[in-house]
Parts: C-alpha cells; sequence; structure tokens
C-alpha cells in the first residue's frame, strides 16, 4: 500500500480551527448516516487505500448508495465505476471518501459540492504531515471546504464507522459490533484498537473516527456531536496534544455535563512528549496540568488503551453508582481476598463492613461457613439457587453502591473439559454439562438484570474471559450486554472510575446522565 | 513555581496584595530599625522570626536572610543589626519584618503558576524538605470553585499528612480551600499577576499559616 496514515497520524490539533466556519449536526449526519457515499479514487488493485475502503463498505452491509469513481470507470467488486462524479444523481449521496492524490483535491470537493455532498472524509497523505508545500494545501483545502459548507474530515485519516448506518468507511480493518461507545482519535491506529477490543469484548461501537490532521474539525468537535448524538451514551477519545487548551478545556466539561468522556493522552512522560510534537506538531504541557485539567472537567483519564476501552465498555453498560459503597461476592476465598486489597487501594472505593441486617439474611442463605463479611465468601456452600439469592440479597442492600461478582465460569469451564473428553456424552456427561453451562448463563444474565432493575453496577470478572472466551458464564455476560473483565482488579479500576465521574456530577448537582 | 519574565514584589507587598483578593495572610510588622524591631517583637511576643526585606530581596533562605526562633530582645536586636548589614546596593530599599514564630510539623504549598497551552493554574502540593522528592501536587485551571479547590485537596496522594498527625488536629481544609480559591480570585482580579508562590504554608495546630509569600508580576 502507498503511505501510512496510521503511522504518521496526523499533524494534529483536538479541536483549533484556522477558519471560522463551523459543522452543524447535519454536516456530522452527513458523515455517520450518509444516504449515500461516493468513493472516490476507488482502485481495483486489491493492495491500494482506494480498493479496501470500498470493499470494506460493501461487506459491512452499508444499504446506502454506493458511487466508486475512478479514471478509468472499471468494474470493482461487481460496482460499475463512474469515471466523474458529474455522473452521481444529484443528492444521490452526502459523502464523499476522499482516496485519491492531494494534487485532485480541490476539484474533487467542487464538484462534490455540487452533487449536495455535505461531508468529505479525506484519507489522502501529502498535507500538514508532509512539510511547509502539504501545509499550504492543507489550509486551501480547509478554506475551500468553509466556502462549500462541507465537513472536512483528516486529511490523512484512515477512516470512519458508524455502527446506526452499517457504514465502514476505512481503508483498514476491523468493523466492531454494534454499540454506545463514540470514539474519535488523533491516531487513526488507536481507532482500529478500539475496535479490536470491541471485537474481542462484544462490548460495541456507534460511532469511530480517525480525526487525522484535524485540519477542519478535531477531538473537540466529535465530542460536542457524541454529546447530543442518541446513538451515543460515551465518548472515547486518544489526544496526544491541544492547541488551544483553555478553550479545549471548555468545551471538554460542557461534553462531560451531557455524557462520560474517557480520555487516554499520549506524550504524558517527557519521552512520550517528544514523541507526540513530531507526531502531530502539538505542544508539550505538563502533565500534571493535563491531569488536573481533566479532573476539573470531569472527564475519566486512563493511563492505557485497554484500561480506556474497558472503562467506556463500563459507562456503556453499567448504570452511574450512587455512593463508594462496594460488595463482593465470591462462589471461592482468594478471589475475594485479592479484590478487596484492590478496593483498598482506590480511595474513591469503600468496602463496607457488612449492615447486621444483611449478614442476617445471608446466615439464613448460607451454611455456617460463609465469610460473614465482606467479600461475601459462599465458601462452596451453594445449592441451585443460592448464589443468584445472595447475589440479590447483596445488591438489593439499601447501604449497597455497587457488587464486584466473582467465580464465575468454574462450573462452565468443568463442563468444557468433560464435554471435549473421552467419555462424553456417556456416564451422564451430557445431562451434567448442559446443566452447568445452564446454570453459569442462569447466574450471569442474574447479574445483568439485577444491574438494570436495581440501577447498581454489578461488575463479573474471570479470567475466563480471555483465557476460554466461549466458557458458558463468559458467554452469559457477553450475551446479556455487558463486559467481562479479564480480573477482578481491573473491574475496581473501571468502577473507581465510574464512582469518580458519579461523585463529580453529584457534588456539582447534575443530574444522572439520562442515557 | 515562577514562570520568570516578571519583577517579584517583596514578601510584605506580596502579602498585602494577596490579603486584598481574600488570600489569609498573618499581618507582619515591618519597622526599619533594630530598635524598631525590637518593639515589634516585645509586643507580638516571643520567640519572633526577623527577616529582612525588600522590593529585589527574592531569596532570602538562601541568602541567610531569615532568622527564627529570637527568644528575647537581645536577640533581636542583634539578628537585626546583622540583617542590615547583610543589605547590598543592590538590594535597594531595605526593611525588617518581624512575626510571631510559628510551630507546625507539616508544611504545604500552595501557588499561582502559568502553563503555555491551559494559562493560569492554581496549584496545591505537600511542602517541606522532601517537597520536591515526593513531588505530590494537584493543578487546576483558575477560575476554580470551592468544589475544585476540596477536589484538589483530596486528589493530594499523601493524605495520611492532612489527618491528625503527631498530636495535632487534621488539616482545616475550609481554611486551605479558602487560599485556592483566594489565588484563583486574585489570578482573575489581577492579570498582572505572573506567578504566586506560597512557600511554606506551615500548618500550625491543623491551620495552614502563609509564612512566606512571592508574587511575581509583569515587569
Amino acid at each position: 500500500m502507498s503511505g501510512d496514515p496510521g503511522m504518521s497520524g496526523g499533524s494534529g490539533t483536538s479541536g483549533a480551527s484556522t477558519t471560522s466556519w463551523r459543522p452543524s449536526t447535519q454536516h456530522f449526519l452527513a458523515l455517520f448516516e450518509p444516504k449515500g457515499v461516493v468513493v472516490a479514487g476507488a482502485s481495483t488493485h486489491p493492495g491500494k487505500f482506494g480498493f479496501v475502503a470500498l470493499h470494506n463498505i460493501l461487506v459491512a452491509g452499508y444499504a446506502g448508495n454506493v458511487f466508486p469513481t475512478n479514471r478509468d470507470g472499471s468494474e470493482i467488486l461487481g460496482v460499475q465505476a463512474l469515471t466523474d462524479i458529474d455522473q452521481v444523481p444529484d443528492g444521490a449521496a452526502d459523502l464523499i471518501f476522499v482516496c485519491t492524490p492531494a494534487s485532485t483535491n480541490q476539484d474533487l470537493l467542487r464538484q462534490a459540492a455540487a452533487k449536495g455532498i455535505r461531508a468529505a472524509f479525506v484519507s489522502s497523505a501529502g498535507y500538514g504531515e508532509s512539510g511547509p508545500d502539504g501545509v499550504r494545501a492543507q489550509q486551501e483545502l480547509v478554506d475551500l471546504a468553509g466556502e462549500l459548507d462541507m465537513l472536512l474530515v483528516g486529511p490523512n485519516g484512515q477512516g470512519v464507522i458508524s455502527t446506526p448506518a452499517s457504514l465502514c468507511a476505512q481503508i483498514v480493518a476491523p468493523y466492531p459490533p454494534a454499540g454506545r461507545i463514540g470514539i474519535v482519535s488523533q491516531s487513526g491506529n488507536f481507532v482500529s484498537s478500539f475496535q479490536n477490543y470491541a471485537i474481542a469484548s462484544g462490548v460495541g461501537i456507534s460511532r469511530a473516527v480517525s480525526a487525522g490532521n484535524a485540519a477542519q474539525v478535531g477531538v473537540a468537535d466529535f465530542l460536542e456531536f457524541f454529546a447530543d448524538d442518541p446513538a451515543t451514551d460515551v465518548a472515547l477519545a486518544y489526544v496526544e496534544g491541544v492547541v488551544d487548551g483553555r478553550r479545549f478545556y471548555d468545551r471538554l466539561r460542557a461534553v462531560c455535563e451531557q455524557i462520560p468522556v474517557v480520555l487516554v493522552k499520549g506524550g504524558a512522560t517527557a519521552g512520550g512528549a517528544r514523541a507526540a510534537a513530531s507526531h502531530t506538531g502539538s505542544l508539550a504541557t505538563d502533565d500534571r496540568v493535563f491531569d488536573g485539567m481533566c479532573r476539573q472537567a470531569g472527564a475519566v483519564r486512563a493511563t492505557t488503551i485497554e484500561e480506556a476501552y474497558e472503562v467506556a465498555a463500563t459507562f456503556a453498560t453499567q448504570p452511574l453508582p450512587t455512593g463508594p459503597n462496594v460488595v463482593v461476592v465470591s462462589t471461592a476465598g482468594g478471589w475475594g481476598v485479592v479484590t478487596a486489597d484492590a478496593i483498598a487501594g482506590d480511595s474513591s472505593l469503600k468496602l463496607i463492613g457488612l449492615p447486621d441486617d444483611l449478614r442476617a439474611d445471608l446466615d439464613g442463605k448460607l451454611p455456617p461457613r460463609w465469610s460473614r463479611n465482606n467479600p461475601i465468601d459462599m465458601a462452596g456452600g451453594e445449592g441451585k439457587d443460592t448464589i443468584t439469592d445472595v447475589l440479590a440479597t447483596a445488591a438489593g442492600h439499601p447501604e449497597v453502591d455497587s457488587v464486584v461478582f466473582l467465580g464465575m465460569g468454574i462450573q462452565g469451564n468443568t463442563a468444557k473439559m468433560e464435554r471435549e473428553g473421552r467419555f462424553y456424552p456417556d456416564h451422564g456427561l451430557e445431562r451434567i454439562v448442559s446443566y452447568h453451562e445452564r446454570q453459569e448463563v442462569r447466574y450471569t444474565a442474574a447479574a445483568s438484570d439485577l444491574a438494570r432493575t436495581l440501577g447498581k453496577p454489578i461488575l463479573t470478572a474471570t479470567e475466563l474471559a480471555v483465557t476460554s472466551p466461549g466458557n458458558a458464564a463468559v458467554r452469559g455476560v457477553v450475551d446479556s450486554g455487558r463486559y467481562c473483565y479479564p480480573s477482578s482488579n481491573r473491574a475496581v479500576r473501571a468502577l473507581g472510575h465510574l464512582v469518580r465521574y458519579a461523585e463529580w456530577r453529584r457534588r456539582r448537582g447534575l443530574p444522572t446522565p439520562p442515557r | 513555581m515562577t514562570s520568570g519574565g516578571g519583577r517579584t514584589l517583596s514578601e510584605h507587598a506580596s502579602k498585602t496584595l494577596l490579603a486584598g483578593h481574600g488570600v489569609p495572610m498573618p499581618q507582619d510588622r515591618i519597622v526599619p530599625t533594630a530598635a524598631d524591631a525590637v518593639l515589634a517583637a516585645d509586643a507580638i511576643g516571643y520567640p519572633v522570626v526577623v527577616k529582612l526585606g525588600g522590593e529585589a530581596i527574592a531569596h532570602k533562605t538562601e541568602r541567610g536572610l531569615v532568622r527564627l526562633g529570637l527568644v528575647d530582645a537581645a536577640a533581636v536586636r542583634l539578628a537585626a543589626d546583622e540583617l542590615l548589614q547583610a543589605a547590598t546596593p543592590d538590594d535597594g530599599e531595605v526593611h525588617l519584618l518581624v512575626a510571631r514564630l510559628l510551630r507546625g510539623n507539616r508544611e504545604l504549598i500552595a501557588g499561582l503558576t502559568r502553563d503555555p497551552q491551559f494559562g493560569m493554574t492554581v496549584v496545591v502540593g505537600i511542602g517541606g524538605i522532601f517537597a520536591e522528592a515526593l513531588a505530590d501536587v494537584s493543578i487546576r485551571l483558575v477560575p476554580i470553585t470551592s468544589i475544585d479547590a476540596e477536589e484538589m485537596i483530596d486528589d493530594l496522594e499523601m493524605q495520611a499528612l492532612l489527618a491528625p498527625f503527631r498530636g495535632e488536629p487534621a488539616v482545616d481544609r475550609d481554611a486551605l480551600r479558602q487560599i485556592l480559591v483566594g489565588l484563583s480570585d486574585a489570578a482573575e482580579a489581577d492579570p498582572s499577576i505572573v506567578s504566586v508562590d506560597i512557600n511554606p504554608l506551615i500548618v500550625v495546630d491543623g491551620v495552614p499559616v502563609a509564612v512566606d509569600a512571592l508574587v511575581e508580576v509583569q515587569a
């Protein structure tokens, strides 16, 4: 492939613009929910971005019109290419995905605007990231787009996806499952990383966009769109630098008042800051200032890409806790102990002592050897309905704000070994395997139902989420629309972020977000 | 915490400026002579601190221009004489600053500093001899609300130092919050402020008291 926009990422900023033109919601809808897409520079060569972009749009199931264009008008993937945008019926498309060389793009945008196209995603390189001539060409493109009343995303970006429209206009894979997370990134590669996590976890994405060089619109513009987007419940952004920090802060805070925002910032260390400066051309700032800015604005700052997705997935799939009090419910001892340590290590969370009435209730449901405190260790004393009963009792207590639920998947793991062993299905194995798997699904589905009916987060954690993702308990969590945490430490970390955001809202008298 | 490029006010002028914006500041006595310093010390009560002050004097401790723990009139007279003799022509007009000696096991720092990306910021941190090694600070953008100030204090890692400590009560968070909001108000009201460094902020019976303050203003 020619060029690598993922690596060069972009000389991006997080929201500065050099023109006064501002996009409206209609412009963003032309990008995310287009009725038709023109793929300019579509190629018959499967190694070219112009081929991959068209391929991905066609295979992801986009239902609108798709108009590939190229110079020779050849057929690509069964679609007849047009030799000129003039041949696109008026008003049939409102997004153009640009894979053509930078030198031809001004004419292209003029023609596109004449056809009623309101948004352009420019993947072409050769702009701000490539020296003074490129900077000039980029500025000219921005000025032109403003004159044409056109949203310009990129240039030098990897693409845009929008699951409500089944749109995958990207020069890279993958295409994630549908969900409620809206993503914007100053580095295209991290858009792919987040989408990969969406596929692995089953917790999906609403919109994702690589801002590329962010010449006309940047991170803050997309965050503002996500705040008002009915398809999006939480925003997730990768940022390397901001140009007008004060303005970015004001806009970020306004978005955080509407929906949770998870930020991960590259360049937090001196070495990383030097790399970011060469990547995006942005100035370094004292990381502690950025950190304080996030706390003040109400944004959740994650330290790693993995943590960022996990926290966003938690916001997307769990209710906000109303307080810091956590109870751990475990089928066995060691997990609960380690989880208690993790909770003690987060000053936002509180491992409460069990209230007397809750302890008395649980005494009636568990054999005498149970832990009789928090963590609630059932100590293997469970009958058929004990787990769901104990979970409902603990989660339902008014002093309990959230629950970490451990020990799921053990029966499912045994069932897997039995199902795959040579004695299956005889010796009663078929029946017991099926029973174990049903029980795992029952427990995890019950946890999900309780979280919804009680309005309290219940986070299920087991390493089987990564070691054996087909495990019945893991499937039970995922199929009920929740995130299955690979460890209780990670569940606790995500929960801490939820508690801090909820507390940030509470202290400022902001109501729980409506979505 | 100074950003450079400006001129520094004397300790007395710094404290007066900050007090004018609602930052709680203990009022020191400013006197011209050793004899006046003794009268001031008698009025305040011993032990006292005597410092040499002036517009051009910024690094008093490094130059040995701070005399702590003076227990009687003779000690004050001796210290005051020595300080006045230590003044150099570069120091310009100088004065003596007499204050009660404040004792506390804990020191904090607070101030204002300008970030190239985010503009003026308020800072609070753990002070004292380990301040730089601990690097336990919390920062917010001006302006801050009382809620922001409360969260800044909550964000400090060394919460144990803010709790009851070695027989002293917990740090008065309301008083600390008032200092931080006052700093933010000062930055908003007076755009000529380049930086403010309140160091140390000694915790006396739980109350943080600004023992020294340095304001840098645009030249």
